[in-house]
């Protein structure tokens, strides 16, 4: 089996090519779930109260404690905690594609 | 009434057909399905059971172990880790001698994560007193759920049974089942009425602390059960062959007569192993197939029977013991103890892999190239 | 035994297609069996189901490796996913495409007969899913009916009423209408 990540080929031929447990061939950054993503949270920043309970929730972690706090678009998965648990409707989602 | 159907369908429509007055169950891949049909079977009033919601699959047995001992024919299904978690709980059942019914689908334990199939969940469960069947099609699913309570229910049985169907190559596939109707079905299966119970009227104790006087005494009747179990085994397959038309046993022997090579399997993998005997049979090589359903009660007698007229025989198993070999293969070898058979053990279709015809075909090839051994891989990328 | 292997991309509905032929089989006193290929399903994942009819009782439970019939709902998996390999000699390849049959060679198969109809067009006709992702899993199936003559056309349409929960009519209809249309 060939699988390409990044530029970077990983060959898993034979037992001995895998770890000895089931961990994944290096680093998971490669693994960018934005794909995933149906809906985009936004946040908006002149409603955002910077209370960071976004960013405690987000289970990815998409969501850098920033000043405000911003979403990682790489890696979010669009699954919409942050909107459903900021307290102050300060995140909205947008249909992704659009 | 034939129907064309998923495993997980057959396993639901059986415990329907058994007419269970309580169903517990927490959803796990690929068993969901199964308490997803009950629910809305319950739901719209199809079955006159109790639907219990629980939060984990180890209050789903209890539940029906607190149901089952207050005289209720219950049901159950889970998969894999769901099982493992449920596993104190299966002592609880099996010791109380609550013959409870659960159907489990055979997945394997992470890590790695996986949802495909393999027998490790169910073999690890092995010595907690339980009846384990393992079925090769959907229809077996059904009709062992029906005998299962009636074996289990049996005074001098008193035991519960797991059904053991294969992740997704019978959970998720569809099969030709026939339902039968509800009346034979009613006849075959009567009522459930446990002497011994929880009764507010007769207050007893159940479970209580049990000393060494008596407790060495109590597994010594766990075992006299589970030896009786073998001949009601026979018993109701018989029954259910007259009513129905469909033959069971402990296990099942395909074109071992003759055969110089007796290959032994069980699940879905016993299905394919015909078809691949028919086809070297054309070939001209004496090859046949023995199926062992039951893990527990183990058939030592029906399996030496068959294997006796053996010249060599290969056992596949879908799991392994690790530290060990194969499962099924070292029951199969005790049973032998004595006889001069050579005998091989194999691996095959661990977490899912597909084991196909030209796999089974290589099991032979390897017999006859090769000396016994103990651990064979069919198909590990070494 | 005749074996038939569906290919498609999540979404498509291969799988029920697999589900809806067997379906249409057993009505016609076949013995059946069908199944997807166990993968982690995600929109637009290559994805493939089996379906195996059979005047006799089917025991085998693995993945079909030699089928007799090839269903591909999308051509775009034509080059990308090794769709022929196994594939019985004489073996028929019905493809969902706008392209006559001739426009199609398979290097590796011996000898395929090939049929091809525009099922994305007839199911949006018959607003099965959207421009971008029609639904073409009902349509296709009146085309195997047309193919391989396994299954009359009724009852794969009877089949598709009774899988189907939602626009039952225009599912069966857009099989009619491959069935109608196949070329090859």
């Amino acid at each position: 089996m060939v699988k390409k990540k990044n530029s970077e080929v990983i060959v898993i031929e034979k037992a001995d090519d895998m770890p000895p447990m089931p961990a994944s061939m290096g680093s998971m950054r490669h693994n960018k779930t934005a794909s995933w993503r149906s809906i985009r949270p936004i946040i908006l920043e002149e409603k955002c109260k910077r209370c960071m309970i976004c960013w405690k929730f987000c289970p990815e972690p998409a969501i850098f404690p920033t000043d405000p706090p911003a979403i990682d678009y790489e890696y979010c998965k669009g699954c919409g905690i942050c909107i459903e648990e900021c307290p102050f409707d300060a995140i909205v989602s947008e249909k992704e594609g659009k | 009434m034939k129907k064309v159907l998923t495993g997980n369908f057959a396993a639901a429509y059986g415990a329907t057909a058994a007419k269970v007055d309580v169903v517990s169950a927490y959803p796990i891949t690929p068993q969901t399905t199964i308490v997803e049909i009950l629910s809305e079977i319950v739901a719209d009033g199809l079955l006159d059971a109790d639907f219990i919601k629980v939060e984990s699959e180890h209050s789903a047995m209890a539940a029906c172990i607190g149901a089952q001992a207050v005289g209720a024919r219950t049901f159950t299904a889970t998969s894999a880790q769901g099982l493992a978690l449920m596993h104190e709980m299966l002592h609880w059942a099996a010791r109380g001698r609550l013959p409870i019914v659960m159907a489990n689908v055979n997945r394997a334990m992470a890590p790695g994560w996986s949802i495909w199939a393999d027998v490790t969940d169910s073999v690890a469960q092995r010595d907690t007193g339980w009846m384990q069947v393992y079925c090769e099609n959907n229809q077996e699913v059904f009709d062992t759920i029906l005998m299962s309570y009636k074996v289990g229910e049996y005074e001098d049985v008193l035991l519960p049974t797991l059904v053991n169907l294969d992740a997704f190559f019978l959970s998720h596939t569809s099969q030709v089942v026939d339902l039968y109707d509800e009346k034979t079905i009613d006849a075959f299966l009567p009522e459930y009425n446990p002497k011994i119970k929880l009764d507010v009227k007769d207050p007893r104790s159940f479970g209580a602390l049990t000393s060494p006087e008596h407790y060495y005494e109590f597994s010594y009747k766990m075992q006299i059960a589970q030896e009786n179990a073998r001949s009601r085994i026979k018993e109701v397959s018989a029954e259910f062959e007259k009513r129905f038309g469909r033959k069971y046993d402990l296990i099942e022997a395909y074109r071992c007569e003759d055969a110089e090579t007796v290959l032994v399997d069980y699940g879905t993998i016993a299905g394919t192993a015909k078809d691949a005997v028919d086809r070297m049979r054309d070939r001209g090589e004496r090859v046949g197939a023995l199926k062992i359903r039951y893990l527990r009660p183990f058939p030592v007698k029906e399996v030496c029977r068959i294997l006796n007229s053996a010249r060599q025989v290969g056992v596949i198993d879908r799991a392994i013991s690790f530290g060990h070999e194969g499962p099924f293969f070292t029951e199969v070898k005790a049973a032998m103890y004595g006889s001069q058979i050579p005998i091989w053990g194999f691996l095959a279709g661990l977490g899912g892999r597909d084991v196909s015809i030209a796999d089974i075909e290589s099991v032979v090839t390897h017999m006859k190239q090769n000396e016994p051994s103990n651990i064979i891989w069919i198909g590990v990328k070494k | 035994m005749i074996e038939i292997r569906f290919h498609g991309r999540g979404g498509q509905g291969a799988v029920k297609a697999s589900d809806i032929l067997a379906m249409a089989a057993f009505a016609e006193g076949k013995m059946v069996q069908a199944f997807p290929f166990f993968g982690v399903e995600r929109r637009g994942a290559p994805v493939t189901a089996f379906t195996r009819i059979s005047e006799d009782e089917i025991r085998i439970h693995c993945y079909i490796y030699e089928p007799d019939v090839l269903v591909i709902l999308d051509p775009t998996l034509i080059g990308a996913v090794p769709l022929t390999d196994g594939l019985k000699p004489g073996g028929k390849i019905i493809i969902n495409t706008t392209r006559p049959p001739a426009d199609f060679t398979f290097p590796k198969a011996d000898d395929p007969k090939v049929f091809t109809v525009d099922c994305s067009s007839i199911a949006l006709k018959h607003r099965l899913g959207s421009k971008e992702a029609p639904i073409v899993n009902t349509a296709i199936l009146g085309a195997v009916a047309k193919a391989t003559n396994l299954v009359s056309i009724n009852s794969i349409m009877e089949a598709v009423k009774e899988k189907i929960p939602v626009n039952k009519e225009e599912n069966a209809l857009a099989a009619k209408e491959t069935y109608q249309k196949l070329q090859g």
